[in-house]
């Protein structure tokens, strides 16, 4: 494509040089100033494009990021600046004061803890529990196969808000309630996951497991030694995805976790009922202590959950 | 020996799926099943099936002025949602679309909100939205009561929403802005046709294959709030933020009906499920038209 594109240039050059050579030397320097004079106008105007488009995204950018800037900006200040006419988006006095008290008057620190170990948890295992699940979607067969797989397509049409409270009911009647485990079995799959993986897998050579298969080498180590480690896109897509939703995660351990000891990040903040100005600070710079986990993992991972996420959700 | 191979052979593919099957079975169809079939009992407060009433539940819910109530509040908040999430994510794509100095802070900073839960940021909002030591007011020099005006409740709440799906739709239309062949701007520029026009003219048929898509999934998001209805409102003032899955919430928990809250669950399943399979048939068209 290039290469046509550049010789039909060159041709183009060729051609106008054969009608220069017929101009006097004057016509030549007009013709070269008024072109200098051009580019430069093409360029100004570019540049005077580019500024535009800088400020404009700036404009913008300052308007999303504003709840995050002035959530940071509150939990830096002290809670006698949070009661003025002015506009406070910079604190005047900054004061790490506020993070102090959130980590000691409230249990946060346990709050992390929880929503880190049921975040990694239910990462760990819905890569594990979907990456199985995938490989034998695409590369066994078995009876049955995409009826299977339909029924498990047809599970993102039951959103959890539908099932939560037979859901509750059940775990209830176990006498689960306020454990570890009821906040982290529940999501140790995923239909997204599973679909996910099963895209990736479809364009691995086949070639490559049957010769594993040759060698001797069992499924399950193909799957751990050779398969996940030549998906690794696929599964930083996955971590990071899921990650994220899990420490977010809000409705479920709302209901399932009673005892403060086993509320995760959001509800435990949540549950802070701020109505002075001192707990109000506290609070967000709770927020932003616990915002700041899932910023950075999204961060970091940005470029692979893009990428995971275009290659199987929306090309199809 | 040669048994075993083959019985191995035939039962192994299961076993992979096993633990994926387990899960599925015991925290999404079982408890999907008995959700419908709680939807035709009266129950108990622990949640008991105790009174056969047939469809009578979903009667009494059609009839309630509550629930009707509810559903009119979720499409209000769905339409605010859907229109303003997609527009920010819009604005940030089209910003992003050419490459210029700085672009990897902004794209980043336009998908940002993608990774906060609804939770922290409603605990943000809140503050933002207070009308005395708010910024929303001071910015604006207003002096309203965001969330307990009846007026403005369910339109804070919804721009919070729209706010935090605005992250996955900026993703969305920078894919399908990408698509976009860069020579047909080159060429309208060169026919002299103003940013508007391109815009209008080659942007937006130009994100025909991906808009479909993002639109329902923006409807399915938007219809599963709760958390910020949770803390913010808690459905009120009156019932003017009562939205769906908050009703359903209420229901069983406050007034410990669960027979009447798994009849909007199945009612708020049936929604979904309409729209999630208009989705599958997009993106096969969607697929198709690459």
């Amino acid at each position: 494509m290039s290469n046509i594109s550049s010789s039909a240039a060159m041709a183009d050059s060729s051609d106008s040089a054969q009608g220069i050579a017929k101009l006097s030397q004057q016509e030549i320097d007009a013709m070269r100033k008024e072109s200098i004079r051009q580019n430069e106008k093409a360029r100004r105007t570019k540049k005077a494009r580019t500024a535009g488009r800088l400020v404009l995204n700036i404009v913008v950018a300052f308007v999303i990021l504003l709840p995050l800037i002035y959530a940071v900006s509150i939990a830096f200040m002290p809670s006698s600046d949070l009661y003025t006419m002015n506009l406070n988006l910079i604190p005047k006095h900054p004061t790490l004061e506020n993070f102090q008290q959130a980590v000691s008057k409230i249990p946060l620190l346990r709050f992390i803890f929880n929503s880190f170990l049921v975040a990694g948890l239910i990462t760990l295992g819905q890569i594990i529990s979907c990456s199985l699940a995938a490989f034998s979607f695409s590369f066994l067969k078995f009876k049955g196969k995409s009826v299977l797989f339909m029924l498990v397509m047809a599970t993102m049409m039951v959103p959890g808000e539908a099932t939560i409270i037979s859901n509750y009911l059940t775990v209830g009647q176990w006498g689960w309630l306020n454990t570890y485990k009821v906040l982290i079995i529940p999501y140790l799959t995923s239909a997204m996951g599973i679909f996910l993986f099963r895209q990736f897998y479809q364009s691995f050579p086949i070639s490559v497991y049957e010769a594993a298969k040759i060698d001797g080498c069992s499924n399950l180590r193909f799957i751990f030694t050779i398969l996940m480690p030549l998906t690794k896109a696929a599964i930083g897509a996955m971590a990071v995805y899921t990650f994220i939703n899990a420490w977010n995660m809000y409705m479920w351990p709302l209901l399932v976790t009673g005892d403060e000891n086993m509320r995760t990040v959001q509800i435990g903040l949540s549950m802070l009922n701020s109505v002075d100005s001192q707990s109000i600070t506290m609070m967000i710079a709770g927020v932003v202590l616990i915002i700041l986990p899932s910023i950075s993992i999204f961060i970091i991972g940005q470029k692979q959950l893009i990428r995971g996420m275009f290659s199987g959700a929306v090309k199809g | 020996m040669a048994a075993f191979e083959q019985v191995k052979k035939k039962v192994g593919p299961y076993c992979y799926i096993v633990p994926s099957a387990i899960i599925f079975g015991i925290f999404l169809f079982y408890p999907f099943v008995k959700t419908i079939y709680l939807s035709l009992f009266k129950t108990n407060k622990m949640g008991q099936a105790k009174l056969f009433v047939g469809l009578g539940n979903y009667k009494d819910l059609l009839t309630s002025d509550s629930f009707r109530n509810s559903l009119a509040v979720t499409a209000i908040f769905v339409v605010i949602v859907v229109i303003g999430g997609m527009l920010l994510g819009l604005i940030g794509a089209v910003l992003c679309n050419k490459s210029f100095p700085g672009i990897r802070f902004f794209s980043t900073a336009y998908a940002l909100p993608m990774s906060i839960a609804s939770s922290s940021a409603a605990l943000i909002f809140r503050i933002m939205l207070d009308p005395t030591i708010g910024i929303v007011n001071k910015l604006l020099q207003s002096n309203i009561n965001w969330l307990r005006d009846p007026k403005y409740a369910l339109v804070s709440v919804a721009v919070l929403t729209a706010w935090l799906n605005s992250g996955i739709n900026f993703l969305y239309f920078s894919a399908g802005l990408a698509n976009i062949d860069e020579e047909i701007y080159e060429r309208a520029s060169i026919d002299g046709a103003s940013s508007a026009r391109q815009f209008f003219q080659l942007t937006l048929p130009g994100l025909r294959p991906i808009m479909f898509y993002t639109v329902v999934v923006n409807i399915i998001q938007a219809f599963q709030s709760f958390g910020q209805v949770k803390i913010l409102t808690q459905g009120g003032p009156g019932e003017a933020t009562n939205l769906i899955v908050y009703s359903i919430y209420r229901d069983a928990f406050f007034n410990f009906r669960f027979g009447s809250a798994a009849a909007e669950s199945v009612v708020l399943f049936l929604i979904i499920m309409v729209l999630t399979l208009l989705m599958f048939k997009a993106e096969k068209k969607g697929g198709k038209a690459r």
